[in-house]
């Protein structure tokens, strides 16, 4: 039975020891120990988060470089398509512009020559009206020989035509 | 290694049976109450479990370190040394006499004072074996939290290593796994008070294991030991408790029946304030009280069966020293476990008494959360931080 009561000496030793311990901790020891073991926790928290948004801002910032690289990569790819389209456009309108101009220089070719024929035809005709003219004349002239005659005349008239041509 | 194992066994077993025989035959246990010759099994357990004038030192029964008596008798304070009272000698301390009472007294084991013929037992607070290693206890935690805070003063942000960053470790664990979750924003206020308990019982519980000076004494599987660490752990609760606590103890939200002309529910609850302290200090004192005593009936039973045969005690001792480092062992791990478990109890206890606040508590923080993920959403995008 000993054993279940409990001594009075070792209560009152118990208290002032408990006392004494506790007083001791709780004036030099644990505000410095809990402080510490606080401010640590909360530190590596904040290294924790600190160090995942850095990782975040970092794949963002991989994500964004990529993004741009591939709109920079798009556009170099347009510009590339649009200076081809330009070019061909460019020979297309060269080539039409050339051919409107020679065109416009046979045209003009044409029109001269069109103009010259008229002109040379024009001046056959008044030749051959004159030669008709003269060829009338000389037929006039000549009337009183016969038939054989005449035939000789024109063919005579005619030769000399020829020649003179 | 194995065969080095067996070999020692065998070889405490042989040199052990006829020493430990030739010793229960001298008796060299209860000569107090002067029965040489037979072992007293009950005597040796009660008397390694109970508490003494003096601390025993190994191998020698009949010299104990001395420690300082200190009486209030009849006439005042005395102070001297047990060693002056020791073998059931009578002390002449200035006219008063005392000495320890023997085993057919009502005060068996203590120090009586003499007046007229008749043993009255005098106002002891004596420097017991208990109340020796109550202080050296006291010494070894202070000196290990006091080395703690110095070093953390020093180097803030660097974790210790090796044996301060143990302790360290235990400090850690209690404080963020069992004082904060439970009792929230008023963690720091209780801290000292539930971690300081904490490390005086898991050291008493240790030093107790050690069989040798600083340690061997039954300190946490006392009574009166653990009976003071649940009184201050109900003092702390009901000191500190708030409105509420009291409300739901004096007036119940329960029908008014069962409240108005017979205060059953009070009772209850009023009852429930004080089993909650004795449940503490029954368990405490329980489990440590039983590892001890598991430890010396194994090893009493040693002596028991070399009383009876020297082969039976060499087998005995192979077999109970076996089973004595696995009770070792597994008391370590009890040791470490009730520690924890009263730590974890007075927190319970203590957080129960601030009913109301907890809840606040609660929706505080989860106001804070919400308005963390508001600030994020509202500033923490990282495109636009880039």
């Amino acid at each position: 039975m000993e054993l279940f009561t409990p001594d009075f000496g070792l209560i009152f030793w118990m208290f002032v020891a408990f006392g004494v311990l506790f007083l001791v901790l709780w004036k030099f020891a644990w505000p410095v120990i809990l402080k510490t073991v606080d401010s640590r926790a909360e530190l590596i928290d904040k290294g924790v988060e600190y160090a995942q948004n850095a990782k975040e801002q970092l794949d963002n910032a991989r994500r964004e470089a990529e993004e741009y690289l591939n709109e920079a990569r798009r556009q170099q790819a347009d510009m590339l398509r649009d200076a081809d389209k330009m070019k061909t456009q460019i020979i297309e309108q060269a080539k039409n512009a050339a051919q409107t101009e020679a065109q416009k220089v046979m045209d003009n070719a044409r029109i001269q020559i069109q103009q010259q024929q008229k002109e040379a035809q024009q001046q056959f005709r008044n030749q051959v009206s004159e030669f008709a003219l003269e060829v009338a004349g000389q037929l006039v002239h000549r009337q009183l020989s016969g038939d054989k005659a005449q035939e000789n005349l024109v063919d005579n008239i005619l030769d000399d035509l020829e020649r003179k041509n | 290694m194995k065969r080095i194992i067996i070999f020692l066994t065998l070889l405490t077993a042989l040199i052990a049976a006829p020493v430990l025989r030739a010793s229960g035959n001298a008796g060299q246990h209860g000569d107090a109450d002067g029965s040489k010759g037979r072992l007293d099994p009950k005597e040796i357990i009660f008397e390694h479990l109970g508490d003494g004038y003096g601390w025993e030192v190994p191998f020698d029964h009949h010299h104990r370190i001395p420690l300082p008596i200190i009486v209030f008798g009849t006439d005042g304070l005395h102070v001297f040394s047990s060693a002056r009272v020791a073998d059931g000698r009578t002390y002449d301390d200035g006219g008063k006499l005392f000495r320890i009472a023997g085993a057919d007294s009502d005060h068996k084991g203590k120090i009586v004072e003499i007046v007229d013929g008749k043993e009255v037992r005098p106002v002891d607070i004596s420097i017991t074996k208990n109340v020796c290693a109550l202080l050296i206890t006291v010494l070894v935690v202070s000196c290990l939290m006091l080395w703690l805070s110095a070093y953390l003063k020093k180097n803030p942000f660097k974790a210790p290593r090796k044996g301060l960053g143990g302790i360290e470790a235990l400090v850690a664990f209690i404080y963020d796994s069992v004082i904060k979750p439970t009792l929230g924003h008023n963690a720091r206020r209780f801290a000292p008070y539930l971690l300081t308990v904490f490390f005086f019982i898991l050291t008493m519980n240790l030093m107790g294991l050690m069989v040798i000076f600083p340690g061997g004494a039954n300190l946490t599987g006392n009574i009166a030991v653990t009976l003071v660490l649940s009184i201050l752990t109900f003092l702390v609760t009901n000191i500190f408790a708030n409105k509420h606590y009291w409300k739901e103890i004096l007036w119940p939200d329960v029908p008014l029946w069962l409240k108005f002309p017979l205060p059953i529910m009070p009772a209850i609850e009023i009852f429930g304030m004080f089993t909650k302290p004795a449940a503490l200090t029954v368990r405490l004192f329980a489990n440590m009280m039983g590892g001890h005593m598991i430890v010396l009936v194994l090893t009493v039973l040693i002596f028991i069966f070399s009383a009876i045969n020297p082969v039976a005690g060499a087998g005995t001792t192979i077999v109970s020293l076996g089973f004595s480092i696995f009770m070792l062992l597994i008391d370590v791990l009890v040791s470490f476990i009730q520690a924890y478990v009263f730590t974890m109890l007075s927190t319970i206890f203590i957080s129960l008494a601030h009913p109301e606040e907890e809840h606040h508590h609660k929706e505080k923080t989860v106001d804070e959360s919400v308005g963390t993920q508001i600030r994020e959403a509202l500033v923490g995008t990282p495109r636009q931080t880039i």
